[in-house]
């Protein structure tokens, strides 16, 4: 098939262009374990608040010193409304919803998960420097939907 | 007998000219249909940007605004687009074609689609079904709001049937290669049945028996899932018909050649066969859905960008050959000839201009280390209002601009609001969008009555931002004012056209020779076959162990 040469030349630099992103995601993927969230763990939405971690949610600390953060989303609140971690360490939130989808995401930071009813989203992150964050939900909930809103408290390390 | 029209006036006697315009009904009621939805969902739109700025305006409540969002949402990206994409399939097809077959067939699918469009409008202006365009179970809207966009869908079937169905017709007893618009008709049915057949999993399948009662549970995953398999071949649906806009009639009013129109084709095809198998993008962060899968799908997002990346070279390569044969010189001297006063030009040029912003802001959210960044923040409403906002929707006002004459058969009244309009689209937007990418980045949610936080700093220091978008909403509600205005007025009052070849539609001839035989890009059939192929690929093995799992549905919620 005969194209023009600039035309040609125009399509190579665009598949290379586009080689050159997917490698980038490739590569991060591969050597620094950037992946999205990808559990797939599910729950009874009408147990949520009834047994199990998320009838006590809360910041966690497991025998080996590791950081859990329970977080429950419903309508509309995050449960605990104020979440304090340490700086520096790795910490893992596992959230979930008794009743719609909700958003969780830590405003300043790469913490942003969808929740769903039915569902545990769990996701991992180190807080480099203590601070003070908003966290808000950022899925439509409802009518209350802009007020669903808390804190994210980093403290320095211990 | 000559036939006297208050419209044609000086070729009143014309015959063939009246034949020609009453040929083109179908395309004018569902043109009709779409710009009346676009003046609703546009007052919706600027009664938003005002309460989102935290303005004190009288309409200015939780419940008036999310059903604002609600309503912008559908009557814009669902019922303006579908009814105009079905107008410009009619009006092209049958030009491309020399006419259509099964049109009564066309008016059945006109009046299901309006029938459907009235029942979820009215579902919608009743406070009972603000699930917003989305509509995300377990959020349950009023059962006729899903009917009624079910019959939209349907209605959109049909015209698919009309669209195939011409073709075939032709075929029997062509041996050349179609038109390149009949081509790209033909690539947005395929998109579109694809698309639609997993929207159809999710509505029937799921929404509409929860919603009547019939089942007590719906996973929402399962539903996001069958979603997003339609909402991103959607956008899809929406741009391929604008690029059939900018191949096949922008060259010749700029006044120059198709640079390739073999390249036309070639990037047709490839939206075909990767539009649909990328669903898992708009999923990155959702539980349930492995990520290994979603590494699969940011390969396929990638692949996409590919065609429009060589219809940026086709299309800016047929402009300069248009500069140049009106006399252009220098390396950008030919811009400067092209005919920026008409408004089909400079509504493409500017649309195509932003989507070289929203496309990259594209490449950007299909990486998934960006997308946690900007997922669900206010930069997702600024890229797609730079892409279905502006680079399909200044494109369909520009094509109005051009087929409006054609249909009333008269010229276009108000010219300088028609001349200055796309500019100002493009100034307000570019306020709004731009604005919005920068709160979004900020952290700011999309779709939120307010963004105060109970006066969290950080909130605080989006205000001055979010108060320019809705200034930038503001221009665009003007701008939506003066393209309904030019539309009713050239209806209404426009002076007679006077030349039968004001009404004629001619398509851009292309500057490479076409091949006497029709070429393999012509095999619809079989590119949609391994379209098919490709979605099954893409999800069969998601969606098995989505249903493979032990899950709980979900009770319904009417938080509004």
């Amino acid at each position: 098939m005969h194209v023009d040469l600039y035309e040609r030349i125009w399509m190579w630099a665009a598949s290379a262009m586009i080689a050159l992103f997917l490698a980038v995601v490739a590569f991060s993927a591969a050597t620094q374990a950037v992946h999205p969230p990808g559990e797939v763990e599910t729950i009874d939405p009408l147990q949520v608040r009834i047994q199990g971690e998320f009838a006590a949610p809360g910041v966690h600390r497991g025998p080996g010193g590791e950081t859990t953060v329970v977080v429950v989303a419903e309508m509309f609140r995050f449960e605990p409304s104020v979440i304090r971690v340490p700086a520096g360490e790795k910490v893992t939130f596992r959230v979930t919803s008794p009743d719609v989808l909700h958003g969780f995401q830590v405003v300043g930071t790469n913490a942003n998960v969808m929740v769903a009813p039915g569902y545990v989203s769990e996701f991992s992150l180190t807080f480099p420097e203590p601070g003070e964050h908003l966290v808000v939900c950022n899925e439509y909930c409802g009518l209350s939907h802009h007020l669903m809103s808390g804190k994210l408290i980093v403290e320095e390390a211990r | 007998m000559s036939v006297a029209s208050p419209v044609l006036g000086a070729f009143a006697a014309d015959r063939d000219a009246l034949d020609l315009l009453a040929s083109r009904r179908l395309a004018s009621c569902n043109f009709a249909v779409a710009i009346a939805a676009f003046g609703l969902g546009a007052l919706m739109a600027v009664m938003q940007a005002l309460a989102r700025a935290d303005l004190p305006v009288w309409f200015s409540s939780p419940a008036v605004y999310y059903l604002s969002v609600t309503a912008h949402g559908v009557l814009m990206a669902l019922v303006f687009t579908t009814f105009f994409i079905m107008g410009l399939g009619y009006l092209l097809m049958r030009r491309a074609f020399g006419g259509l077959e099964w049109e009564t067939l066309g008016w059945v699918s006109f009046w299901t689609a309006v029938f459907g469009t009235v029942m979820t409008t009215l579902a919608i202006l009743s406070g009972t079904s603000t699930v917003l365009y989305t509509f995300y179970p377990p959020l349950e809207a009023h059962p006729t709001f899903y009917i009624g966009a079910t019959l939209l869908v349907v209605g959109s079937w049909l015209w698919c049937a009309v669209m195939i169905r011409t073709w075939l017709v032709w075929r029997r007893t062509h041996q050349e290669p179609m038109p390149l618009a009949a081509h790209g008709i033909l690539t947005t049915v395929v998109i579109w049945v694809l698309a639609t057949s997993g929207l159809a999993a999710e509505v029937l399948g799921q929404l509409i028996p929860w919603s009547l009662g019939w089942v007590e549970t719906i996973d929402p995953i399962v539903a996001r899932t069958w979603f997003w398999w339609f909402g991103h071949p959607l956008t899809y649906f929406w741009l391929v018909p604008a690029y059939v806009v900018w191949y096949t009639i922008l060259p010749r009013v700029a006044g120059g050649l198709l640079f390739s129109d073999k390249l036309g084709r070639v990037v047709f095809v490839m939206f075909i066969l990767f539009s649909t198998p990328v669903g898992f993008h708009h999923q990155f962060v959702d539980p349930g859905v492995h990520a290994g899968w979603k590494l699969v799908h940011t390969f396929t997002t990638y692949a996409i960008l590919y065609p429009s990346l060589v219809t940026a070279f086709t299309i800016i390569a047929s402009l300069e050959v248009a500069g140049r044969m009106r006399g252009g010189k220098g390396l950008f001297g030919w811009l400067r000839t092209l005919p920026w006063r008409d408004p089909l030009f400079s509504g493409v040029a500017l649309a195509m201009l932003t989507f070289a912003i929203g496309g990259f802001g594209g490449a950007i959210n299909a990486a998934y280390a960006m997308n946690t960044v900007v997922h669900n923040t206010a930069w997702i409403q600024g890229h797609f209002h730079l892409t279905v906002g502006t680079a399909v929707t200044l494109t369909f006002m520009g094509a109005t601009y051009w087929f409006l004459p054609k249909l009333t058969g008269r010229r276009l009244a108000l010219r300088p609001l028609a001349t200055w309009q796309p500019y100002v689209w493009f100034g307000g937007m570019m306020l709004f969008s731009l604005t919005s990418h920068a709160t979004g980045l900020m952290g700011q949610p999309r779709r939120v009555f307010s963004s105060s936080y109970f006066g969290d700093e950080v909130a605080g220091s989006w205000r001055l931002l979010t108060g320019m978008s809705a200034a930038g909403g503001v221009v665009l509600f003007v701008s939506s004012l003066m393209f309904l205005a030019v539309v009713v007025a050239t209806w209404r009052w426009g002076r007679p056209v006077t030349e039968a070849a004001e009404l004629e539609i001619e398509f851009a001839a292309a500057l490479d020779p076409l091949p006497e035989r029709r070429p393999v890009w012509d095999r619809i059939g079989l590119w949609a076959l391994i379209a098919v192929v490709l979605v099954i690929a893409a999800y069969a093995k998601p969606i098995y162990d989505l249903l493979s799992l032990e899950r709980y549905g979900s009770l319904p919620f009417r938080p509004f």
